[in-house]
């Protein structure tokens, strides 16, 4: 089982842009540790949040065919809280994008309310260490595992089924 | 309108401030990207991005940073040191950088010593004169 930590995507522009939304709830119990009596989501789950997104559209960029890591955080500044109750938004886009690593930037939001600023890159690490073995199970975008394409059919197809639909009629 | 040595200096140290979060004034043109401002290779990456960036130019990854794939060929190194060709092919790929020091004493261990502020500096006033 994978741990995915976005609900859905509602826009994806392959290889430029993807946003996706994330429900927090009180039933997510760490927050009833961080803090008792002051929920808010932690902002590591934040950088998390918007690692999948991002990683997600490098991955597909290159087809998910190249194993994306998160090799940096190069920014991550905080404006404000996210309480259980809040649909937050990550809107990412890739700044560059070469055979070997990704530079992205994303904004998350609540309701319009900026909460965060996250740049981080990624690198396709057979580019990058060719020759070096890593365990298949580390990495996400392996085919036996579907539950990104879960998360994207609906956006990724949204242009293919306005065709379909089209040629129904 | 063309860049002075000067802003040259300046843009390629904001651009390292930002991307290695060190201070303005550890950014000396002698400083060395691994050793002084502690670069990993992942950084060295996200500065070329950010010079592209920058100064709106184009890097092949290779050109800036040729060391790697010098390092890996055994006609170029043995025992650790970089062979007279090796050294030959060095001076042709990094034309921006002053290899003197390092010629005396070719060990790899001090290939890293050669990326330093002042060679960044030089390879993007290369690049933009020849723009």
């Amino acid at each position: 089982m994978r741990w995915i930590w976005i609900d859905k995507f509602v826009e994806f522009e392959s290889g430029r842009r993807a946003v996706a939304l994330k429900n927090v709830t009180l039933a997510e119990e760490h927050l009833h540790d961080h803090f008792p009596g002051f929920p808010v989501m932690p902002e590591c789950l934040m950088i998390e949040a918007m690692a999948q997104t991002s990683g997600i559209l490098v991955g597909e960029a290159k087809k998910f065919q190249e194993k994306v890591i998160l090799a940096k955080v190069k920014k991550a500044v905080f404006f404000d809280y996210v309480k259980p109750g809040d649909t937050i938004k990550l809107d990412a886009k890739i700044d560059s994008i070469i055979s070997e690593a990704a530079s992205t930037s994303g904004k998350i939001t609540c309701e319009d309310k900026l909460i965060a600023e996250i740049d981080l890159m990624f690198s396709h690490i057979d580019q990058n260490l060719a020759g070096k073995e890593f365990p298949q199970e580390n990495f996400v975008f392996d085919t036996g595992t579907s539950v990104f394409e879960s998360l994207l059919r609906d956006v990724l197809s949204a242009g293919a089924g306005a065709a379909d639909s089209e040629q129904d009629r | 309108m063309a860049m002075s040595r000067d802003e040259i200096i300046q843009q390629v140290q904001e651009v390292l401030v930002d991307a290695l979060g060190v201070d303005d004034d550890e950014v000396t043109a002698e400083a060395t990207l691994m050793g002084d401002l502690g670069a990993e290779s992942i950084d060295f990456l996200d500065i070329v991005f950010r010079l592209e960036k920058a100064f709106g130019i184009k890097i092949p990854r290779e050109e800036l940073f040729p060391a790697e794939n010098l390092m890996t060929d055994s006609e170029f190194v043995h025992n650790g040191k970089l062979t007279e060709r090796g050294l030959a092919e060095l001076r042709e790929k990094m034309p921006h950088t002053d290899i003197t020091a390092f010629e005396g004493d070719p060990d790899l261990n001090k290939l890293a010593d050669l990326f330093t502020v002042n060679a960044i500096v030089n390879y993007v006033e290369g690049k933009l004169e020849a723009a």
